[in-house]
């Protein structure tokens, strides 16, 4: 155990990291989950491996979503700062990317249950890190702000000491907003995709693409 | 004749076909046009491709934008169902618990099996494929060659529909003039491949699919194919304005409603039904091929998975066609006095000699496709156009340090968007931050469609290690003994994937890509596990030889001569082609056979 009486024999500029890295540590591990109530156990059952392909599922149609109130008020609006809405494309949060998100840390398969505590601990790491820094919840700070906690913890390799936890859920949460956000049809327009419609003819490309790599 | 449940069956049957797949459609297709009384027994439940199918939905409107689960190992649109690596109560087992011994078993439990879920990717095996022993001094000859097999490949080809272009490579077959469908245009990443793989020694050519690229010409191919047979020449006709020609959209695994792809109920079984001369009954589990005190087989025990009864099908000749290894253990599991290690296995031979496609890939970015115009190049719902093997100078003179090749096939261009399309893009824009906000959306519309990859699929020669028995304590939910894999690559494989790595790393450096990933020390780690390309065959492979090979030419057991094998388990090795269009041409060159010692009355 290290004890105040080591401090002293420490630089002090090192002491004092020491002691942020520490209690960042003691915060991103007791945070997180809500107490072992039976709150974070997954209760749904997969759909099996004979489900109707053909037909239109929304999150919750196969099992039960987690997400509290609270808890998707800061969800969107962190899907909303990695894929804001512009002038030609909605954000993440009006074509239901939240949602799915919740689906996917609710899901009853092994390969999303790692992601389920990342988020549900990352959420609230925003959301206490936007109480420490700004006095409000996550949802509830400017634009400015939101992208300053953002930009701190976007870079797993320059992230501070107190941010390097929160760095691999921010990694992970972007991954799930950006897949989540160009698999709908706004998001598919967003980035170019213009398939999935059926023609009489394929006629190769056009000639602009074509040109465009140096082929004519 | 239609599909039936077991209080249906009828007493006795000229043919019982355990498979529903390429290998059983195909046999089934072939006896019944000509008046064959034929029983076939599918494992899953029925499965309508006209209304089963998820052509058009995109990720969002499935669970977990459609990512594989346990459920849908393939993902939620992959038309597979009841299908998998693992299946509950159906598991086997590997003997070793070493990573490079593994064996992955994939089961596709429904109605036209493995045919549903295929890139369709339909090469033929050339000479040389058909005689490694002689050529490179490994494996075994079969006891056909090429020329004994490419009238059926016509006929297959005709018959399916295969897009492609004779090319005049040497052992990559040209098919005969007019049999092929019109090979459609390349895609931009191809050609850019095309173009620059020059610099390296690669050739690329339009692929072979079996995709219709117009419709069928349904006023002369069926005479071609039924001669002499007005009545089958009628359905197969009907059967070939039944199916539309491809409308250039949506992904070939996914199925294909309109029958522009191949799938073996489309083409082989609806037909076959439309004979009156077709029971099929699925969810039936087949446990044991009988036999009678003269060494004939008689039928086929099976578990009826719907009242979980066993039940019992007679018939004058048995196939197997239940995948190659379900094959094996079929015949492992039917055990007798004459044949104590299993059935037609008094060569020992059963089981032996399991191989697959030797397969790596690698990809890149291509900084050239960046800020593409947009355009749509969904295209046939698969590749269009491969690197075909041309090494063979090198091959003969020794250089390689393997036998055989190997062919690459493309994944590139600008496909529907899925949960992983942004994978590495941080990196592409030199961050090595995790970018968000606009910057992202403007960097995901510029490096959209920029990867592209290559996967190499190899020849596999036979060796001793690699083969599979009967797990000795463990039984499925039916209580059939289950299979044990054993699993060994040898120095030839190991040397062709790191000539894969090598020369796909060339490749796409030649077109000016980044390649993510750095050359593996471990060959290990680059390859992918025996069985995983899905193209395992072997297991009762043919020969000149009853004491070396479980059957003759005509996939006919060397032991009983009323049982025939119509998937991969015939194989005597794994060429550098994709396997199934080859299942189909033997599949419909044992059927002639069969048919003929039907008639000479010889089974």
């Amino acid at each position: 155990m290290n004890t105040p009486d080591h401090l002293p024999r420490m630089d002090r500029r090192l002491a004092i990291q020491w002691m942020l890295s520490a209690a960042a540590t003691l915060r991103v591990s007791n945070l997180g989950l809500p107490a072992a109530d039976g709150d974070t156990a997954i209760k749904g059952k997969g759909y099996g491996p004979d489900p109707s392909m053909v037909k239109f599922y929304q999150p919750g149609d196969v099992w039960p979503l987690t997400l509290t109130e609270p808890q998707r008020h800061t969800a969107r609006a962190l899907c909303d700062v990695i894929m804001p809405a512009d002038e030609t494309s909605p954000s993440a949060s009006m074509v239901g990317v939240p949602d799915f998100i919740d689906e996917w840390i609710s899901a009853p398969y092994p390969a999303q249950a790692g992601d389920r505590r990342i988020v549900l601990e990352g959420l609230k790491w925003m959301d206490d890190e936007a109480r420490r820094r700004f006095r409000a919840g996550f949802a509830d700070l400017t634009h400015e702000q939101q992208t300053a906690i953002c930009d701190d913890i976007s870079n797993p390799v320059k992230a501070k000491p107190e941010h390097k936890k929160a760095a691999p859920f921010f990694k992970r949460y972007r991954d799930l907003t950006a897949g989540g956000y160009y698999t709908t049809p706004e998001g598919m327009k967003a980035i170019g995709y213009v398939g999935n419609m059926p023609a009489g003819t394929f006629e190769g490309p056009p000639m602009e693409a074509l040109r465009h790599v140096g082929l004519v | 004749m239609p599909v039936i449940t077991a209080a249906k069956l009828q007493e006795s049957y000229d043919v019982i076909i355990v498979g529903s797949g390429a290998g059983g459609g195909q046999t089934a297709y072939t006896l019944t046009m000509e008046g064959v009384k034929v029983l076939v027994l599918e494992a899953g439940r029925s499965f309508d491709p006209a209304s089963e199918v998820a052509m058009f939905q995109l990720p969002s409107q499935a669970p977990l934008r459609g990512v594989g689960t346990p459920d849908k190992q393939y993902g939620f649109h992959d038309c597979s169902i009841n299908s998998g690596w693992d299946i509950p109560g159906e598991p086997y087992t590997n003997a070793s618990p070493e990573p490079e011994n593994q064996f992955r078993w994939w089961r596709q439990r429904m109605m036209g099996g493995r045919t549903n879920h295929w890139g369709r990717i339909s090469l033929r095996n050339g000479p040389y494929d058909f005689k490694p022993r002689t050529r490179l001094g490994a494996g075994f000859d079969w006891p056909i060659g090429y020329e004994d097999v490419a009238p059926y490949y016509d006929k297959v080809e005709m018959l399916i529909g295969v897009f492609g272009a004779n090319e005049g490579l040497e052992n990559s077959p040209d098919s005969s003039p007019g049999v092929l469908l019109p090979a459609p245009k390349l895609r931009v990443g191809e050609l850019y491949a095309q173009k620059h793989g020059r610099k390296v020694g690669a050739h690329i050519v339009s692929t072979h699919r079996a995709v219709l690229t117009r419709p069928l010409d349904a006023e002369t191919l069926p005479a071609k194919l039924h001669p002499n047979n007005g009545k089958a020449q009628r359905i197969l006709a009907d059967n070939m304005r039944m199916r539309a020609q491809c409308f250039w959209a949506t992904d070939c695994h996914r199925g294909c409603s309109i029958g522009a792809n191949y799938d073996s109920q489309t083409v082989h079984l609806r037909p076959a039904l439309a004979t009156g001369n077709l029971d099929i009954l699925p969810n039936t589990m087949a446990r044991e091929v009988t036999m009678d005190q003269q060494g004939k087989a008689t039928g086929i025990t099976f578990m009826d998975k719907t009242t979980g009864r066993e039940g019992h099908a007679s018939g004058r000749v048995v196939v197997l066609a239940a995948s190659s290894q379900e094959s094996v253990r079929l015949l492992l599991n039917s055990k007798s006095g004459a044949f104590p290690n299993g059935l037609a296995n008094s060569s020992g031979k059963v089981g032996k000699y399991i191989t697959d496609s030797v397969s790596s890939s690698l990809g890149a970015h291509i900084p050239a496709f960046e800020g593409m115009p947009i355009h749509n190049e969904d295209g046939a719902g698969g590749p269009h156009a491969y690197v075909p093997w041309t090494m063979h100078d090198q091959n003969r003179k020794g250089e390689l340090g393997f036998p055989g090749g190997y062919h690459l096939e493309f994944t590139s261009g600008r496909q529907m968007p899925s949960l992983t399309t942004l994978n590495g893009i941080d990196g592409f824009a030199g961050s090595n931050g995790v970018v968000f906000g606009k910057q992202l959306k403007e960097n995901a519309q510029r490096f959209y469609g920029c990867n592209l990859g290559f996967g190499a699929q190899g020849t596999m020669l036979p060796n001793d290690g690699s083969f599979c028995e009967l797990d000795p304590m463990l039984k499925d939910q039916w209580g059939i003994p289950v299979l044990r894999f054993h699993w060994k690559w040898t120095d030839f494989e190991f040397n062709q994937v790191r000539h894969h790595q090598q020369r796909i790393r060339e490749l796409l450096e030649a077109m000016g890509g980044k390649v993510s990933r750095k050359a593996d020390a471990d060959v290990l780690k680059s390859m992918r596990p025996g069985g995983s390309v899905i193209h395992e065959v072997g297991g009762a492979i043919m020969g000149d030889d009853p004491g070396k090979s479980v059957t003759n030419q005509w996939s006919q057991a060397w032991d009983v001569k009323n049982l025939f094998l119509a998937d991969g388990a015939p194989f005597a090795s794994t060429a550098d082609k994709n396997p199934t269009l080859t299942i189909m041409a033997l599949a419909w060159r044992m059927a002639d056979h069969l048919m003929d010692e039907l008639k000479k009355g010889n089974l």
